[in-house]
């Protein structure tokens, strides 16, 4: 590290930081929706990855339409994009649950599996549809360019932007789960099955609506993910081992330790790269993970319970 | 003092979150004694014994089985030096037989190379017989033992602790869930069962209580309430209050 | 003579063996040419795998994602081996550096590595192939078992372990050949094997070990280890209150099933003569997962078949239609998972005691509940329940 400056090392674990956070952002986007499914009702999504992806190609399509119609609608179809991306992954979401994973509940390793399977179909759906080559959406202007901080410093303005919506959407996740009643109803099912049918909960639809809910949110993920890169066939499932690692690192259970545990997977994986290669800095803090986990199971967020 | 006792409990005491369900709790059974702990739900007793067999493990406090520590030995050691213990739910190896049960649960084999080339021999072919013949379960010897009902299962699990011929046997609510007549051929296992050996029993009954105990401790609140006879712990004014105040 | 028969799971389970032997050593060399033998010997070096599965995840409902990782180590130390044999500095003599793999020389290399000098020694290389993966295994095992971890945790750790190791290889391309892996191997102590001749032996032995692997299994499963291993992916806690201790059954158990994955990839090796981290990864490893679960991951045999099967049908589906089999893969594996939880073995002997009752009690009566058996396999660990 002698070589730099005090000032360029501050610029460079800026800008590193910087790009780390939007790593964080797709890892926590992607997190969330596993640590619903996975958290809350103690199902392994493989396919996780592959709703992402399946949200940013839907992304790709409207920007592609919008891009036919012209500039105004150019500027303005992410929102659209967002709506559509949540929209048709949920109900993708809905139908897996409704068609596989219920037959499936207290065989996590068989869930584990057989979405594994269904992650190849569509990863191969993908491919006959869209082609092997990644697609890149059309970006709105308000999204190009960058925000020169300082002189050294240089933040690129969709970074921001996704850093904005990862933000929205834990935020209102949090809402969703700890202050409404429909979370008090997953969370009851979660805890106790039988006696949340008992209390009148129709667990099969609460069950049902926390899978396509997490689905739901991969596919926003996705959509978020299309402004910072391309998306090809096998996107998603790059990110699905770094993304459970998040998810048991962080205490599965535990939704602030998943945002937390993801800040610091992607941050150390990004500060890292600039000092070693890409590939040590991801062998350094998977591995840390790992051993992390190994001394520490129930991982970083968990209570002690009495059972 | 300390050679009749067989188990010797002081100080003990553990908390879940800052929840004390054991509280400095002091409990002594002597050599073949048969000992009832009752107490009202969520008193402390399956932590209590949870804690004796090592499941849970104890924030403070010494428990002493013929003057070793318990406190520091694994699960397994606990089971070595003699300890054995029921499950509320009966907890069996549905997929394999009633033989096969009672098999595993033998002595002998239990590392990783002795269980590779154990073989059994006419001696515990003998013993198995011995104890199905203690717990009902001759005929069904041949059996899966998911296809036993409820009490079947809790009397194989009992089966299962009698073949280790454990100094201590803890049974958490051997009756649970079992019809008149099981529960009256339970009790008449248990008076079989307690000779040559100390056994705590966890029970709720207070009819099948009577029938095998002598001595009874009541817990409530991770403490000992009150210890004795059956007569005068029922007559016990705080014992009453407990039971019937709420 | 009759114990030893029961030892090894009683006359049908041999009669099985003897049969897959007499196929395999008999049949397909009379029927095939050395081009396609010497493919089966590949796809029967999954079969290794599949078995080493059955002990660890069928029996002991330790469902591991990184069996690629053990079968890479064990290809790998034997790749090591033959390399270096290759690198003779006669025949690199074209190198900067003469005597070292050329991968290494490419990579501005001038020594070798210190963990590449004990793999000179054949001796050393055949321990290694062993004793490497087996020290891997224990270590990770140790770790998790020790501190109870298991069921969705461990499949999740194992599977981050494959994806470390192999972004691992391909980053230090100097010293593992990076994702090329290690190629052009040629001699085995001087002994050519790519000739058709050495690839006839090769075959053979390949067949043997595997028959040996078959066998040892059998004996595992129908021991009183077998039986707790059931004991334990049911009622963990009874078992351990029973007076064992359970994290070192597991951690033996998986051990086992390292090994056993470690010499097919030893055998892949000297088949196919190279070995690359596509071997090792996440998804090599979940597709052995496939090959089992589709054999059947309660029969040994049954698995075996499975490895050979699928990956034999993966080799021809995906030369003449590349874009129909991960349709094909993805919906054997969601068939498999969800319909014949017990694979083909299943269906096999559920056919055959139709054709016959009471054949199938006789002859296992220790996996005679498989449909209960395959609900409660992936019994949830106590870090689930919480």
């Amino acid at each position: 590290m002698g070589d730099f400056t005090a000032q360029e090392l501050t610029a460079i674990f800026v800008m590193q930081g910087f790009s780390g956070l939007s790593l964080f952002c797709v890892f926590l986007l992607m997190a969330l929706g596993l640590a619903i499914i996975f958290g809350q009702m103690g199902v392994i999504n493989m396919a996780h990855g592959e709703f992402l992806t399946l949200g940013a190609y839907i992304t790709y399509l409207v920007s592609y339409q919008a891009s036919e119609w012209g500039a105004t609608a150019l500027t303005w179809y992410f929102p659209v994009a967002i709506v559509a991306a949540f929209a048709g992954t949920f109900a993708l979401g809905y139908l897996v649950e409704r068609f596989m994973i219920r037959y499936l509940y207290n065989r996590p390793l068989d869930t584990l599996l057989a979405t594994w399977g269904l992650g190849l179909i569509l990863q191969q759906v993908y491919r006959s549809t869209f082609g092997p080559r990644e697609k890149t959406v059309t970006m709105p202007d308000w999204l190009l360019g960058s925000y020169r901080a300082t002189d050294m410093i240089d933040i690129p303005l969709n970074g921001l932007f996704i850093l904005v919506i990862t933000l929205v959407l834990t935020v209102a996740l949090f809402a969703l789960l700890y202050r409404s009643r429909w979370g008090i109803k997953v969370r009851a099912t979660t805890q106790n099955r039988s006696m949340a049918n008992a209390a009148g909960i129709n667990t099969d639809r609460v069950d049902r609506l926390t899978f396509a809910l997490g689905c739901g949110i991969a596919g926003v993920a996705g959509a978020a993910f299309t402004t910072i890169a391309s998306t090809g066939p096998t996107t998603g499932s790059l990110y699905i081992v770094d993304t459970f690692l998040v998810v048991v690192f962080g205490g599965a259970a535990s939704l602030l330790g998943t945002v937390v545990s993801a800040f610091g997977i992607a941050q150390s994986q990004s500060i890292l790269s600039f000092f070693w290669s890409g590939s040590m800095a991801k062998v350094f803090t998977l591995l840390t993970v790992v051993v992390t986990l190994m001394l520490r199971p129930q991982g970083l967020f968990a209570s002690k319970v009495r059972r | 003092m300390s050679n009749a006792m067989i188990l010797e409990v002081e100080d003990l005491g553990v908390s879940f979150d800052g929840f004390k369900a054991i509280d400095a709790l002091n409990f002594y059974v002597e050599r073949n004694e048969l000992r009832v702990v009752i107490g009202p739900n969520g008193a402390g007793k399956t932590t209590l014994l949870d804690l004796i067999c090592g499941k849970t493990r104890a924030t403070t406090g010494k428990i002493k089985f013929k003057n070793k520590d318990l406190t520091k030995l694994s699960e397994h050691q606990i089971v070595h030096a003699g300890v054995g213990r029921k499950f509320q739910t009966p907890s069996i190896y549905e997929n394999l037989t009633v033989r096969q049960n009672l098999e595993l649960s033998s002595p002998g084999g239990r590392t990783v190379l002795s269980s590779l080339f154990f073989r059994r021999t006419p001696k515990l072919v003998a013993r198995i017989q011995e104890i199905a013949e203690t717990i009902y379960l001759v005929d069904e010897l041949d059996m899966s033992a998911g296809l036993l009902s409820h009490g079947q299962k809790q009397w194989l699990e009992i089966g299962m602790l009698l073949i280790q011929d454990p100094e201590l046997l803890m049974l958490d609510e051997p009756v649970a869930g079992m019809s008149v007549p099981e529960r009256e051929a339970t009790a008449a296992l248990l008076n079989r069962i307690k000779e040559n050996r100390a056994v705590i029993v966890i029970e709720h009954d207070m009819d099948f209580v009577k029938d095998i105990g002598r001595k009874v401790t009541v817990l409530h609140q991770g403490k000992i309430l009150a210890e004795g006879p059956m007569e005068k712990v029922q007559s016990d004014e705080r014992v009453i209050e407990v039971y019937l105040g709420h | 003579m009759q114990r030893l028969i029961k030892a090894f799971g009683g006359t049908s389970a041999l009669i099985q063996i003897a049969v897959i032997a007499a196929i395999l050593m008999v049949l397909l060399p009379a029927t095939t040419e050395i081009f396609r033998l010497n493919l089966f010997g590949k796809y029967l070096t999954y079969a290794f795998v599949a078995v080493g599965l059955v002990l660890c995840w069928g029996y002991g409902g330790i469902l591991s994602l990184g069996q690629g990782v053990f079968f890479g180590l064990g290809g790998y130390c034997m790749a090591m081996f033959l390399k270096l044999e290759a690198s003779t500095p006669e025949a690199t003599k074209i190198q900067t550096t003469p005597g070292i793999p050329d991968f290494m020389d490419w990579n501005q290399l001038t020594e070798l590595p210190w963990f590449w000098e004990p793999f000179h020694s054949f001796t050393f290389t055949v321990f290694a192939v062993i004793a490497v993966p087996a020290f891997f295994a224990w270590l990770i095992g140790y770790a998790m078992f020790k501190r109870r971890v298991g069921g969705v945790y461990f499949a999740i750790i194992t599977q981050a372990i494959a994806v470390i190791l192999t972004i691992l290889i391909v980053g230090q391309q100097g010293y593992t050949g990076g994702i090329n892996g290690i190629t052009d191997l040629r001699t085995l102590l001087g002994w050519d094997i790519r000739t058709d001749g050495a690839k006839y032996i090769l075959y053979y032995a390949c067949c043997i070990a595997l028959l040996l692997c078959l066998l040892v299994g059998n004996f595992i499963i129908n021991s009183r280890f077998g039986r707790l291993l059931i004991a334990m992916r049911d009622q963990e806690d009874r078992v351990r209150f029973s007076g064992y201790d359970v994290a070192n059954m597991k951690v033996f158990v998986f051990v086992m099933a390292s090994v056993f994955a470690a010499i097919g990839g030893a055998f892949f090796t000297l088949q196919v003569g190279f070995m690359s981290p596509t071997f090792i990864g996440a998804v090599a490893s979940i597709e052995m997962v496939v090959f089992c679960a589709v054999g059947g991951r309660l029969s040994i045999v049954g698995a075996a078949c499975g490895a050979f099967i699928v990956s034999w049908a993966k080799t021809s589906l995906s030369d003449s239609f590349p874009q129909i089999w991960p349709v094909v893969m993805g919906a054997l594996f969601i068939g498999v998972v969800m319909f014949f939880p017990r694979g083909l073995a299943g269906l096999v002997s559920d056919y055959g005691s139709k054709l016959m009752p009471g054949r199938r009690s006789q002859s296992k009566p220790s996996t005679d509940k498989p449909d209960t058996a395959s609900r409660t396999s992936s019994n949830a660990t106590p870090q689930e329940q919480a």
